[in-house]
């Protein structure tokens, strides 16, 4: 399986990942290389086997839905690249 | 003093032999001595000495916990207030942790000295420590070497004496390749065992943090401060921890081995085949009964992880937008131009790789194909696992292809680099414990051996480490210039 650099284009879009236009090319190959390595999967038939997402096996633990944090907004936002008002700017989204 | 093991160290604190704050200055002098080996990003001086007073009153109070006052170094992955936690990573170069992970409280808790973060691959994707923002880090063996990764500065850390111990974590070998390749001892518990609350998640349903330290002694002392169950980590298992250093000094009679065939095929490197055969040696003489067993999918682990941690990743570091921390791009003209630009100047070029990676795997029309069928294969790999460890106590084999190999060799080809993660990767698709230990030298190189044990029988496999480190000194042995 190879993937274009029209492919790698529409992936780094997908997952709004700017990538210099000289390394699509490299990229391109590198996956490629990659999906190779991936091709041998299919030389196991797992049709009978349920997925495994979770080593344990384990169901999301649920917990009462109680405050257990205290309040650290000012904290967070002075981490934050731009901010206004006790809120992250953007640039405008709606006109 | 460095060259004391933990325990001598601490009887040292308590004994008034010695204080924190000196066996501070001490490792911060050895820092500054050997900054070329790049295996901090930060050091916290400040907070290093601050800590040591504190802990130096608390050994006078008589209140000291075993790991009270002694230096410690962590990962560059552990989030810690008010410190620079990188990640290794142009993308938090400016971030400050508003909170600690629920290891460092650990720590903080027990009164250990914090010396700073340790240089790790970007976001913990690497096999060498070359993909950091930061630099590659050096094998203290050899400086033209990679030391491995991504927890490359923690095993150099605790390899060259620049702290006492480390942490790391391991997603596909990350603590036992760098621990194999630097000559030192590093522990990969059981998924669920260490709070993953605040460790910066690479793929969540295989990392897990643990110990590197010199010796199995030492990482039995390490785990029990950063093992329990945190109702912060939901996928933290609730389980009591039992006490690791109780039952390191059991006989291992009757102990039964198994080496899968799959390990120790024609394709393992000669050297190593002939290294790993005198450590089974040594078991054999401290009475463990050899047997070989079979695990059949072990050869697909490899490309099973590089789909499932690649998945994982990109939909982790989808919260690296540029919006709330970390870097934000200059000017974006709009919403969309502010997520591409950030990520793509943010993110170096291997973490763009599994990202793209991932979200092929992830999109329409290719889930079923790679996602799913890793998973299957992971279901697989698991299974060989548990029917293994009904037959035999422990399965033991390498850690790494080959002992360190050169900077800049493997940079060029991904899957070159992915393929050296052949022995290690499987463990953590089963979320099984396991220890690689030093094993001996391969043209002054040394090189680990892996022991894998059950699930949470961590206690056990130290045991077994420790008994081979009672008969045998390479886990002794230091880099010429480090000693």
């Amino acid at each position: 399986m190879s993937l274009t650099t029209n492919d790698v284009n529409k992936i780094a879009h997908l997952a709004r990942l700017g990538i210099d236009s000289q390394d699509t090319e490299s990229y391109a190959k590198d996956l490629s290389g990659i999906l190779d390595l991936m091709t041998q999967m299919s030389e196991l038939n797992t049709d009978k086997v349920e997925p495994m997402a979770h080593p344990m096996d384990q169901a999301q633990r649920l917990r009462h839905d109680n405050i257990t944090e205290k309040n650290n907004r000012d904290k967070f936002m002075s981490i934050a690249p731009q901010t206004e008002d006790g809120l992250f700017l953007v640039p405008k989204v709606i006109e | 003093m460095y060259n004391k093991s933990l325990k001598e160290l601490s009887h040292g604190l308590k004994n008034g032999d010695f204080s924190s704050v000196e066996l501070t200055h001490e490792y911060l002098n050895r820092i500054k001595q050997h900054q070329d080996l790049n295996a901090y990003i930060t050091v916290t001086e400040e907070i290093a000495l601050q800590n040591a007073k504190d802990a130096d009153i608390r050994i006078a109070s008589k209140k000291a916990d075993p790991l009270t006052g002694i230096p410690v170094a962590q990962k560059d992955i552990f989030c810690t207030l008010d410190v620079k936690t990188s990640c290794g990573s142009m993308m938090l170069d400016n971030f400050y942790a508003p909170y600690n992970a629920t290891v460092i409280e650990k720590f903080n808790q027990t009164g250990a000295v914090m010396l700073g973060k340790l240089n790790m691959d970007e976001f913990a994707m690497g096999s060498s420590n070359e993909t950091s923002f930061y630099g590659a880090v050096k094998n203290p063996w050899n400086i033209n070497r990679v030391p491995g990764g991504s927890s490359g500065g923690s095993a150099v850390a605790v390899a060259a004496k620049l702290a006492a111990y480390s942490t790391g974590t391991d997603t596909g070998g990350s603590i036992r390749q760098p621990a194999a390749l630097c000559g030192i001892t590093g522990l990969k518990p059981t998924y669920g065992r260490v709070s993953r609350f605040g460790m910066i998640a690479y793929a969540s349903s295989l990392d897990q943090g643990g110990p590197m330290t010199h010796s199995a002694e030492d990482a039995a002392l390490v785990l029990q401060t950063m093992a329990g169950f945190d109702p912060k980590d939901s996928t933290s298992v609730d389980l009591p921890v039992p006490d690791y250093s109780a039952n390191l000094n059991h006989p291992l009679t009757g102990l039964k081995i198994g080496l899968p065939k799959e390990f120790f095929s024609d394709d393992l490197n000669i050297d190593m085949a002939k290294k790993l055969a005198e450590a089974i040696e040594e078991y054999r003489k401290l009475g463990a009964e050899i047997k070989e067993v079979s695990m059949p999918n072990l050869k697909l682990a490899i490309p099973a992880y590089y789909v499932i941690a690649p998945a994982e990743c990109s939909a982790n570091l989808s919260r690296f937008d540029g919006v709330r921390f970390g870097h934000r791009c200059n000017n974006p003209v709009d919403l969309t131009d502010l997520y591409t630009r950030s990520r793509g100047e943010g993110f170096g070029k291997e973490v763009k790789r599994r990202i793209l990676m991932g979200t092929y795997a992830l999109s329409t029309g290719y889930y079923d194909a790679y996602y799913v069928k890793a998973q299957k294969i992971r279901r697989l790999i698991s299974d060989d696992f548990k029917k293994t460890l009904t037959e035999v106590d422990v399965i033991m084999g390498p850690v790494t292809p080959t002992p360190a190999f050169g900077i800049g060799e493997k940079m060029s080809d991904p899957v070159e680099m992915y393929l050296s993660d052949i022995y290690t990767i499987a463990i953590n698709l089963a979320g099984l414990p396991a220890i690689s230990i030093p094993a001996g030298f391969i043209n002054e190189m040394p090189i680990g051996l892996q022991i894998i044990g059950n699930y949470f029988t961590e206690a056990k496999i130290l045991n077994i480490a420790h008994q081979y480190q009672q008969t045998t000194d390479w886990h002794k042995q230091t880099p010429k210039g480090f000693a």
